[in-house]
């Protein structure tokens, strides 16, 4: 009885507690009303999908796929080129968090993750690499926490090789065929690996362009203005899949004979260039909220148009908009799914292909459950990114 | 001979439009080295659009404006030569809120004039003591008051060693405790042989400082002469009743 009453809160908070809940819950009858049947939908649904999950669910499918779900057909081989990219990922952010949010003591939290699930049912070798990776994200938190100033460059350079290092190290290159090196086929590559490459990719490309096109938008040179117009209306006004099929299909018959590209590099190409259309108005959207004195008083200074651009207006238009090119990211990365209806095998497809095993018969909900439970947890992860990014740059706005 | 060879601005019969609005009708002016000049008139006289087609800002579509010996067309590189002898101030400011106050300083002459670093924030350190307030160097415009505000834009104009300073109605967004200021730093200014062309309301700065004050109305101008002349003795109606009217408050 003493143990039930000295976990109960102290009395005043006891009160705030229920003043509160009186306040923004049962302020009137409705919100009364509201609060008990938002509850009562809140409980089935949990409930329901709770029962299922422990009691129904055959979680076996993705214990014996889990290999495949997360890198595909990817030889078993050459899959510690892998952990070495993650390694090295894992690495700049950790410095990165110690030398750019010195100040949350807590950041480093994040990477006690991969430590964490090698508690789940892996076999050694990806539980020593998930281990090994908590251990190097938290070495390069503490150095990057103690030495910000010496290691800034580095890291920064580190970040600006990580895409072509990442994509050298997954593709290899041995021609031999067999041995660590040798050349990983892309047609073996898929599942998260396969989805967090075209991710990436269109993320890093797409910016570039789609800031282009915006400022194209906007050019006094007419050809300039209207090819960009043509190419973003156009682009906006198909939707991703038909661009993807034409990629795929319609691509081949204007290359010369002979000439074949890459099937992933076909998909990462599609998207790019979908995102990068959307991407020129949001930038677009961002440039006409700059007032027109910030220009006048660049020009009036000396600055060009391009030097105007590049340290007064973007930063400013590119800050503002921050939210939603977090959106239109973490929309990007949602819609490489569609790759799986032209043949490729990212998360959604390696999905498909699991649930076509005679084995695994029946077992969408399970697949599908966990397939989207990934999704949303790097999801969320970008868009918590995202929101401390944005607190950081808001530093002396206004 | 002599005096020609002084004059750093010269515009002759200047003409803008803005579509059929007819802004400036035949405006001329020639301003000579260390001239104060004070532009004053009615509201849409056309005050504004004049100080900024010397920096062309605005592009006028008839007449001939030199500056420093380098006649304003569309040669992107003529332009350009100018806006780097002309600091402006703005009405509001105009900071980058993205920049502290030394970058707001710093960044065109590293980045126009290619200065190291080392240099540039040395002088807009100095620049920052003769405004007043070296110790806001690595705020940002948004923390400080208006009259600071104003004083780092003065300060980053004069980093890029500007011969001509032109000032579009400076002190007109202040709260009246942050004139003061503002004013005393232009008055330094003016003492230390600037040239400048102050848009303002003023009348004590102008009778402190002016060399020549010129009165638009209607994009023309109808009056000029020196402070004397003009709070003595005005020769136009329009003058002395603007006069009245802004000198009775
Ligand atoms: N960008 C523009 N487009 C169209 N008309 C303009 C533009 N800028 C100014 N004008 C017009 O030109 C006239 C002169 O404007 P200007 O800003 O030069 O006046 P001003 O003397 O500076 O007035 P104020 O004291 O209010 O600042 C005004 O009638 C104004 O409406
Ligand atoms: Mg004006």
């Amino acid at each position: 009885m003493t143990n039930l009453n000295s976990a109960l809160p102290p009395l005043t908070e006891q009160i705030t507690l229920l003043r509160w809940l009186r306040k923004n819950l049962f302020g009137s009858w409705y919100d009364a009303l509201l609060t008990v049947l938002g509850l009562w939908i809140a409980y089935w649904a949990v409930k329901g999908f709770l029962t299922w999950a422990f009691t129904a669910a055959k979680w076996d499918v993705i214990i014996l796929n889990l290999r495949l779900i997360m890198i595909g057909q990817y030889p078993l081989e050459q899959t510690g080129r892998l952990w070495l990219w993650l390694a090295f990922l894992v690495l700049l952010s950790g410095s990165s968090t110690g030398i750019w949010a010195r100040e949350s003591k807590y950041a480093a939290v994040v990477f006690l993750l991969p430590g964490l699930l090698a508690l789940l049912p892996f076999s050694t070798e990806p539980r020593v690499w998930l281990v090994a990776l908590t251990a190097i994200g938290l070495a390069g938190w503490v150095i990057g926490r103690a030495k910000p100033e010496i290691l800034k460059r580095g890291v920064i350079a580190g970040w600006v090789i990580s895409l072509p290092v990442i994509i050298l190290l997954t593709h290899g290159f041995s021609e031999s065929g067999t041995g660590f090196w040798a050349v990983a086929k892309t047609t073996l590559w898929g599942g998260l690996l396969l989805t967090f490459l075209l991710t990436v990719v269109a993320i890093l490309f797409s910016f570039p362009l789609g800031v282009l096109l915006a400022l194209g938008r906007r050019s006094e040179l007419p050809i300039v203005r209207w090819f960009s117009v043509a190419y973003i209306e156009l682009v906006r006004g198909v939707p991703l899949i038909t661009i993807l099929f034409m990629a795929q299909l319609m691509l081949p018959l204007f290359l010369p004979e002979g000439l074949t590209i890459d099937r992933v590099l076909r998909a990462m190409v599609g998207i790019t260039l979908f995102s990068a259309a959307y991407l020129a108005e949001n930038v677009r959207g961002g440039l006409q909220a700059i007032p027109r004195g910030q220009f006048e008083a660049a020009h009036a200074l000396g600055l060009n148009s391009a030097q105007t651009m590049v340290f007064i207006i973007l930063p400013q238009a590119l800050r503002l908009i921050i939210p939603i090119l977090a959106g239109q990211f973490i929309a990007v990365f949602k819609d490489t799914a569609l790759v799986a209806i032209v043949g490729l095998f990212d998360l959604v497809g390696i999905g498909k292909t699991v649930l076509a095993q005679p084995d695994f018969i029946g077992l969408q909900r399970e697949v599908y459950a966990f397939i989207s439970l990934i999704y949303w947890v790097l999801s969320y992860g970008m868009s918590h990114l995202s929101q401390r990014l944005e607190e950081r740059l808001g530093v002396g706005k206004r | 001979m002599n005096q020609s060879a002084e004059t750093i601005i010269s515009v002759q019969n200047v003409h803008k439009w803005y579509g059929d609005y007819h802004a400036l009708k035949g405006v001329s002016m020639e301003v000579k080295k260390r001239e104060v000049i004070v532009i004053f008139g009615p509201s849409g006289s056309g005050k504004s659009t004049f100080i900024r087609t010397i920096n062309r800002l605005e592009e006028h579509q008839r007449g001939k404006i030199v500056v420093d010996g380098i006649e304003l067309s569309h040669d992107i590189r003529n332009i350009e030569q100018v806006r780097m002898e002309t600091g402006m101030v703005f009405q509001q400011f105009n900071l980058f809120p993205h920049l502290t106050v030394m970058q707001n300083i710093t960044l065109a002459p590293i980045q126009v004039r290619k200065w190291p670093k080392q240099k540039a924030e040395e002088i807009a350190m100095q620049l920052l003591e003769r405004v007043g307030i070296p110790e806001q160097a690595h705020k940002y415009p948004g923390q400080l008051s208006g009259g600071q505000q104003q004083r780092v834009a003065i300060a980053r104009s004069l980093a890029m060693q500007p011969k001509i300073m032109l000032f579009d109605e400076p002190t007109s967004a202040l709260d009246p405790e942050m004139i003061k200021e503002v004013l005393d730093v232009m008055i330094e200014l003016a003492k230390s042989g600037m040239t400048m062309l102050v848009v303002t309301h003023e009348m004590g700065f102008a009778r402190a400082v002016a060399d020549r004050m010129f009165f638009f109305d209607q994009g023309q101008i109808v009056e000029s002469g020196t402070p004397e002349d003009i709070f003595r003795n005005p020769k136009e109606e329009r003058t002395e009743l603007f006069l009245s009217q802004i000198l009775s408050h």
